[in-house]
């Protein structure tokens, strides 16, 4: 895992103390609220529903154990015991109290974390596989590219001020599991046909209220390059990108606005300006990062051997683990989505049991999954099922990943003060409904926003839920066919809404139209996209 | 009737105008109608509330009630976590809400 430098460390102890002063000065009245804001809002505090609610950036969703363990002292500390780790890898807790945040900054900042830019219009958190470093089918480990966007991103003076917030994945393999293509910047780590390694760039994607799928402008950047092609690509954005209308300011609308071929020129234009420029960071730096993303020390002797005589402990391998690079590894999947339980939410005893099994079982380390699930990225099969037992005895043992029951849900109108109608409970009635079904209907990705703005990515679900208001009245609409894999597509309005029973209802008709059409080993997504959406709308409107 | 809402600057609870100052239980916000600018002028002036802004509520026989379920949602709290609202004692609390 990377290190913070002097400079790192520096930049974040500095930024707590400034925060702390601004803090005093609002508390004691000689800071309006109208200049507080912007000022908390670019340290990750929000005014939620309930409360003050702080987002913490987990950059690329890696994260120690020490650093795990810090998160859940933090939801004891300053919150009310837990925390929910979200759509875009990072925690956020809803019940802080203004004159305590400095405080939390100050405890993030000793285990080199921190929630810069975890909100406003700049460049945030960059995402990125949560099996990096781990995955058999990786090119290389995406990581250190990421960490060094992110580096160039923190604080960059040019990009605080964009039309809009900026968001960037870094994948290398291509089974995409980070939503690539539905990001601002995709970035895609590729081999040439010279067996060169470099950059796929794919921009202006996004989910909110006009989603698209990113459109490939460059489909080799040298890795040496990577960071002015970036510029280049910002810069186009920040130059032309819309002030007027925020609900027109993304990328994704500059993009498709300007066409594909002409934002490319520009960006071909301004990437060639800044290659004389020399901005790239030194390779030195690069140099510098690579090597705290080694693999950790391997037992090239691990045994592959696996005594799977425990059933609900073999069907939580076939669904929970992910083959690994190493011989006798595995990739283990904590869902924290319990049947019943809300998306996401992991209790302080939770979030530190999992450091520390992170710290006896996978090599120290722990990953974030944008599908709201926690990674222990190197396990030793031969530990497996004691980890198992571990997770198990504290209720985080579900064997759903990537099944109906791990439902991606934002926190809708129970917290958020942009939502519209209440994403949970919809996720927990479908989470108890399907439970027993879960074999069954195999892989299932179903995705559900509580308003237009998506953080619950209902346009990249299977099966997608759009929580609106109806005058006054919470009114679900159902989308199906949407992915955000290597095969990412937008998913299609059935027609009109349901109430939150209604909903439930829909989908199961929905599902039990795939059962009944299902050809072979296909998915849900598999026997919709052969069928097309008119059995499904008939069954459920018929 | 037109009660006042806004977030305690400090704890950022949420907390309603009571005619005297402000309460964290909606039950006891008072009809604002005729001074509703004046009084969060003064109030968040004073740093007493932040955020602060007028809501449509209706007095029914169990207490005042938001018209809105959004707001119905912040006098009591997560519906999803009956444990950390206001009346933690009595999940049946959210069926006003909802």
């Amino acid at each position: 895992m990377y290190k913070y430098d002097s400079y790192d460390q520096a930049m974040v102890d500095t930024r707590v103390e400034e925060f702390r002063d601004q803090t005093r000065r609002r508390i004691e009245g000689t800071l309006a609220e109208e200049n507080f804001r912007p000022l908390r809002l670019q340290n990750g505090l929000y005014l939620q529903l309930h409360a003050y609610m702080l987002r913490v950036a987990v950059p690329y969703g890696t994260l120690s154990s020490a650093q795990m363990r810090m998160l859940g002292d933090i939801a004891d500390k300053y919150d009310r015991g837990y925390g929910h780790f979200t759509t875009r890898q990072n925690i956020q807790y809803n019940w802080i109290k203004l004159d305590e945040a400095p405080d939390i900054l100050a405890d993030l900042a000793k285990v080199e974390m921190h929630a810069i830019q975890t909100s406003g219009n700049c460049i945030r958190n960059i995402s990125s596989d949560q099996y990096a470093g781990a995955a058999k089918d990786e090119l290389i480990d995406p990581r250190p590219y990421a960490e060094l966007l992110r580096q160039w991103s923190s604080f960059h003076p040019e990009f605080l001020h964009l039309p809009r917030k900026f968001k960037i994945a870094v994948i290398a393999s291509k089974t995409d599991r980070a939503a690539m293509r539905l990001h601002d910047i995709g970035i895609e780590i590729v081999k040439n046909d010279a067996g060169e390694i470099g950059c796929a760039f794919y921009v202006g994607g996004g989910m909110g209220r006009t989603p698209m799928i990113a459109p490939l402008i460059n489909p080799f950047v040298p890795l040496d390059q990577l960071i002015t092609y970036s510029e280049a690509c910002l810069r186009v954005y920040n130059r032309y990108g819309r002030r007027d209308n925020k609900y027109k300011a993304r990328i994704k609308i500059l993009v498709h606005e300007m066409g594909k071929d002409e934002y490319t020129r520009q960006v071909e234009e301004e990437f060639a300006h800044l290659l004389t420029q020399g901005i790239e960071p030194p390779i030195a730096e690069l140099e510098r990062i690579i090597p705290y993303f080694a693999d950790p020390a391997f037992d090239a002797a691990a045994s592959d051997d696996l005594d799977l005589s425990d059933p609900d402990f073999a069907v939580w391998v076939k669904n929970n683990t992910v083959a690994h690079k190493a011989k006798g590894y595995v990739i283990a999947v904590v869902s924290l989505k319990p049947v019943g339980g809300i998306p996401g939410d992991a209790s302080a005893d939770q979030i530190r049991l999992m450091a520390d099994l992170a710290k006896d079982y996978s090599f120290d380390e722990l990953r974030v999954t944008h599908a709201q699930n926690i990674v222990f990225p190197h396990v030793r099969k031969s530990d497996l099922y004691t980890l198992w037992q571990k997770l198990d005895a504290a209720d985080l043992s579900t064997a759903n990943l990537d099944g109906i029951g791990d439902i991606i849900a934002c926190p809708g109108l129970d917290y958020c003060s942009l939502a519209n109608a209440r994403s949970i409970p919809v996720a927990q009635k479908i989470s108890e409904r399907f439970a027993g079904k879960q074999e069954e209907l195999g892989e299932l990705k179903l995705k559900i926003s509580g308003c237009i703005n998506a953080c619950g990515h209902h346009h990249a679900g299977h099966i997608g839920i759009l929580g609106v208001d109806r005058k006054g009245v919470e009114n679900y609409q159902l989308l199906l066919g949407g992915s955000e894999g290597a095969d990412t597509s937008l998913g299609t309005i059935t027609g009109p809404g349901f109430s939150e029973d209604g909903i439930v209802d829909a989908v199961e008709k929905a599902t039990n139209v795939y059962l009944a059409n299902k050809e072979g080993e296909e998915r849900f997504l598999d026997t919709y996209r052969r069928i097309g959406m008119a059995p499904f709308k008939e069954a459920i409107y018929g | 009737m037109k009660i006042l809402t806004g977030n305690d600057l400090k704890s950022g609870a949420v907390i309603w105008w009571d005619g005297q100052g402000w309460s964290l239980h909606v039950d006891d916000a008072v009809d604002a109608s005729e001074h509703a600018d004046e009084i969060l002028a003064r109030e968040e002036a004073a740093r007493h509330v932040n955020s602060s802004y007028v809501v449509d509520a209706t007095q029914t026989p169990e207490g005042v009630r938001p018209n809105h379920i959004k707001e119905r949602i912040r006098a009591l709290g997560p519906t999803v976590r009956p444990d950390l609202t206001l009346k933690p004692a009595d999940p049946s609390a959210i069926n006003w809400v909802i």
